[in-house]
Formats: C-alpha cells, structure tokens, sequence
C-alpha cells in the first residue's frame, strides 16, 4: 500500500494567506486518496520559506495545499516532485476534503461569502 | 455579479462610484467591519490578479496576501488607534509574484458619523525599491548587468526609450533577460506609477488568450457568467507587455493590430469599446521577419511594433560580462544561502568562462545556484559545477566583439559566431580539467594514492588507471 502525504501550512481553521510567513504545517497521511492514516503538526521556530521547503523535503511530502507562494518557492517543489496546490484559501479541512475527492483547484477559495453579516 | 455603487448628492446626478475608483492609479479595497472585501478597483485588480467576483465577501487578508495582513494587521492598527495608517510591506499576487507596496488604511463613517467599514490603499513601490537598491550597482541598468561594448550601447539607448511612448519590440535568445528589459523601461519611463502587465502569448490556446487579452462581456460565449476587463483594460496608463509574441495566433493579430491604429478595446461581445492609454512592448526569441515570410506572422503588425527595437546578444557574444555575471551571481546566492564562498579555483573558472552557455543568463544563474549549494568549502571548485559542464567541449566566444548598434539588428543576421577553437594553452576540457584535479589531489595528499582516491572520490584502482591515462609522473 503506497501512503500518501500531503502538507497544508494553517494558521487556525484556515489556510494560511502566505507560504512564506507559516509558522504550523499539518501533515496528513493517507493511502492515496482514502480516510487520513495519519495527523500530525509540525510548528516551525520561525517563518522561513527555505526551512518549510527543507522541512517538507525531509518530511517526503507528496502534495502541498497552500495559500500565495513566490514562483521561486513554487517552481522549485515542482522540479522536487511534489504536487502543488496554490492560492487556495479558507478552511484546511474543506480543502482537503476536496483534494481527497480530486476536485481541488488551485486558486480555491472555501470561505463563506459574507458582507456586513449576510450572506451574498 | 455586476454592481453598480453610486455616489448620491455631491452632483447633481448620481455618481458612479466604481468608475471614480477605477480611474485612481492606486489599488483600492473597501472593507466591512468584520474585514470582509466590499469593493476593489482596477488597479487593485492589476496589482494583486484578484477581480471583485473573486474576491467579495472573503476576508481581506485572503486577497490582498500582504506580510503586514499576517504580522501586524494595519486595518486593526488604525481601528484600535483610531486614525489612518501607513507602512510599507509585500503582497504575493496571483502570479506568484512578490511586490514591495505602501499600504495606507483609514475607516469609513456613513453620514450619521458611525463606523461602517475600512478602506485601503495600495500603492506599488517596485519603481523605488528597485531604483534603491541598483543605485550602487556598477556597469547596469536597473537589474541588468554587463560591460561589454554590446551591452554599454544597449544601456546608452534604454533610457531614451524609455522615455519615449513608442512600441518596442524586444529580440533575443532564450534567457538573454528580455523580461528584464521589458520590466525595467516601463520602471524608469513615465509611466512607472501605473500598471505592468505581462501576457505570454504562447501560454494559452487561442480561444482563451483572446478574452484574457481583449476581456470579455457576460454572457459573450458559454461560460461567460461574469464581464471580464481583459488584461489591455487592466493596463491602462501603464504599460502591456506581450512577450512570445511570434506565438500569437494569426486571428489575434488582426486585433492586436486594429488596436495600434486605434487604440480602442473593444472586449468579446461588447458593444463600446474602451479607449485605453496604453504602451506596448514586445519581446520574441523566434525571428519575426522570416516568420513573416513564411505566413505566419503579419507584416503590417511587425511594421507597427518594430518602432524601437532592442536586441540583446547572447551570453557567448558577451565576452567579460561571463565574468562579471559570474561574480554577481556567486555574490547573490552566497548571501542568500549564508555562506561564505570568495570565489573559484583556478579549474572552476577556466570550465565557466569557456562554457558556451545556450541557455544564457538563465543557464548560468541555475549553474551558480547550483554550485553554491553544493560547494563545501569557502571556493567554487570544479567538482562543484554540474557534470554536463564538464563533459562539454569548450568552443571559443568572440572575444573582441566591434561595436554594434543596440537598435536594430535583422533578427535573421543573429546567427550564433563560432570561431576555432581556442589555443592549446587556454582550452580547457574535462580531461584536462580532471587531470588537473588528480594533481591537486596529489599534491595535497604529499603523493599518497590512498588518501588523494580519498579526496577524489574514486577507487584506488580508478586512480592508478587515470594517472596512467594521463601520464602524471
């Protein structure tokens, strides 16, 4: 059974708006795209997106969901194999869950859409 | 969703609100209370890639992707001080790109004086960044290094094209730093205060690449579920940049076309066209005017952009700048992996500066990005560089390049200039490169096979056989 590991950087509930300012990433493991095997969050020491991609290499990610990333950034996980998602933005679990489902895009957005309290 | 926000009793007849921000060359958001988007304009639009249909209702800090949003909220600051605020941060827009901006946020008070709500400025600071930061960068122009005679020209002509409005048409090989150019007469004319918006042509099917380019009206086509401005929109007062522009399709060409004589967008579907001030540049690596002979690309529009023409000369014809570029680069990735590399051994240096590079300047960012990463000790030695560079025959550059004008130079006259190979005693290729090798080994091992296998790396076996190969006594 292959297992798969995809790396959301959080802050909270939410996706965090910047790749390079994460400070929590939660690995999820699961073979391919079934039920979660495994849940863990790693807090890094500070914001660096050089330690998050070391830390993501190390850590034999295979997908990463993520908010805005600097082409530098993204170009250079893609050569590393790593499948990415960006510009995604809201809850990381509903993201996910759309990823486990092979619906998710980047650029999604999973936010309710509300002004002055209302929905629109 | 197409709202229509107006302005009640300043004039006499409503005012169209969205129109007045439109035409204000600062990225504007307007926020509720909970700090959920309400409105942008379309510069903000240009700026950040986000468009109101994507952006209303989601938390600010989702669309605007400042560092500020995430570290110290300014909208926060200037409700908890009750006043307007300013700092200067970076957004990452949807292009992936970081932009240094000076965010301005102040509160709205509806007419009774109660708070409703946030707006926010955007202004773009990449014209003042980038100018401070290469002020004390010698022989280059904004990010653009070199000395050569070839480049010294180039660099006399940029900033008198720069200050004209002509369409320029940029030529040059792969990696040569077209988009550099592109980036730096837009930052250093008149028009640096307003929008710089890149459309690769060749990245998109044609269907697509029209209403990216052109926009798009509800209900245009299938699909079409929202208006689109279209990038030439999105550009207006700034500047456009269509690079691969030999890719474009012929059906767009016309347009693009019709544009230049008019300047009026007219988007899929509409029936009013849009007057937009806008400076074209555009930049190829394909040689246009055989395009032109063979169909597939249109004379009239070659004509029409070929007003200034900018050629940049491959790496191999660049002579001294291999060096210069080479310092430039071990400096960058030095400082920014933390590192403390002074420079190459003598092996290094001979197999860089006798590289072809047909990558260009790309080719040799990503060589050096590479040796520094893997260089352990405080010089690039050649053990350091990418294998394929050492398995390469070196082939001699055109040393002493006469001068030449920057503009124009028939694209079809660019053949690369390869001479015969260089004396015995400057040719470097990987034998000789290795042979080297072995000796420094040696010397550093006072003669023991054992230790200097060791240092090479291979077996003993491997050693003896290549000291005999190469006949080192």
């Amino acid at each position: 059974m292959t297992l798969h590991k995809t790396a959301i950087p959080i802050l909270g509930e939410e996706i965090v708006p910047r790749f390079d300012l994460t400070t929590e990433v939660i690995i999820l493991t699961t073979a391919e795209f079934s039920d979660i095997q495994d849940k863990k969050i790693i807090v890094l020491p500070r914001s660096s997106p050089d330690e998050l991609c070391h830390t993501l290499l190390v850590q034999e990610i295979n997908t990463l969901i993520c908010g805005a990333i600097e082409d530098e950034y993204y170009e250079f996980l893609k050569w590393k194999k790593i499948e990415v998602f960006d510009g995604v933005s809201g809850n990381w679990s509903h993201a996910f869950k759309r990823w486990q489902t092979q619906t998710l895009n980047s650029g999604d957005i999973f936010f309710t859409r509300m002004i002055e309290g209302r929905l629109i | 969703m197409h709202l229509f926000p107006e302005i009640h009793q300043l004039m006499r007849s409503p005012l169209d609100f969205a129109h007045i921000l439109d035409e204000i060359p600062l990225g504007i958001l307007v926020m509720d209370t909970n700090l959920r988007v309400v409105h942008l304009n379309r510069f903000f639009q240009a700026l950040t890639g986000f468009s109101l249909d994507m952006a209303r209702g989601i938390p600010c800090r989702n669309v605007l992707r400042s560092s500020a949003c995430i570290i110290n909220c300014p909208v926060l600051a200037t409700h908890r001080k009750n006043r307007s605020i300013s700092c200067t941060s970076d957004i990452i827009n949807t292009d992936r790109q970081k932009l240094p901006v000076r965010i301005t946020t102040a509160q709205i008070m509806d007419t009774q004086g109660h708070f409703t709500g946030y707006m926010e400025t955007i202004e773009d600071l990449r014209s003042s960044a980038s100018n401070d930061r290469e002020k004390n960068v010698a022989y280059s122009f904004a990010n653009i290094i070199g000395r050569s005679q070839k480049m010294e020209t180039i660099f006399q002509t940029l900033p008198m094209l720069a200050q004209s409005d002509a369409s320029i048409l940029i030529t040059g090989e792969t990696g040569t730093g077209k988009d550099l150019v592109a980036e730096a007469i837009h930052q250093t004319s008149g028009r640096a205060g307003g929008p710089f918006i890149k459309i690769n042509c060749g990245a998109l099917p044609a269907t697509l690449l029209e209403s990216e380019i052109f926009g798009h009206m509800k209900g245009a086509f299938t699909g079409a579920v929202e208006n689109k401005p279209g990038r030439f929109k999105l550009a207006h007062n700034g500047t456009i940049f269509l690079t691969e522009i030999g890719d474009l399709p012929l059906p767009l060409q016309v347009k693009l076309l019709t544009f230049l004589d008019d300047r009026i967008i007219y988007p899929l579907g509409a029936t009013k066209g849009f007057n937009a001030n806008v400076r074209i540049i555009a930049a190829t690596h394909r040689d246009l005017k055989y395009m032109v002979s063979i169909g597939k690309f249109r004379k009239d529009l070659l004509f029409r952009l070929n007003v200034a023409r900018v050629h940049l000369p491959p790496l191999r014809e660049r002579g001294e700048d291999i060096r210069l570029l080479l310092d430039h680069f071990l400096n960058h990735y030095t400082k920014k992996q933390g590192k403390e590399i002074n420079g190459f051994s003598e092996p290094a240096l001979s197999v860089l500066l006798n590289y072809t590079y047909e990558g260009n300047i790309r080719e040799l960012r990503n060589i050096m990005e590479y040796a520094v990463n893997v260089a352990q000790s405080t010089r690039i030695e050649a053990d350091n560089l990418p294998a394929y560079l050492l398995d390469h025959e070196p082939i001699q550059r055109v040393s002493k390049i006469p001068a030449t004008e920057a503009v124009p130079i028939p694209q079809s006259e660019q053949l690369p200039t390869f001479t015969a190979p260089q004396s015995a005693e400057t040719e470097q290729t990987w034998s000789s490169v290795e042979r080297q090798m072995i000796i420094d080994a040696l010397k550093t091992s006072r003669g023991k096979k054992n230790k200097a296998a060791q240092i090479l790396g291979m077996s003993r076996s491997t050693l003896w056989r290549k000291i005999k190969a190469y006949q080192i006594e």
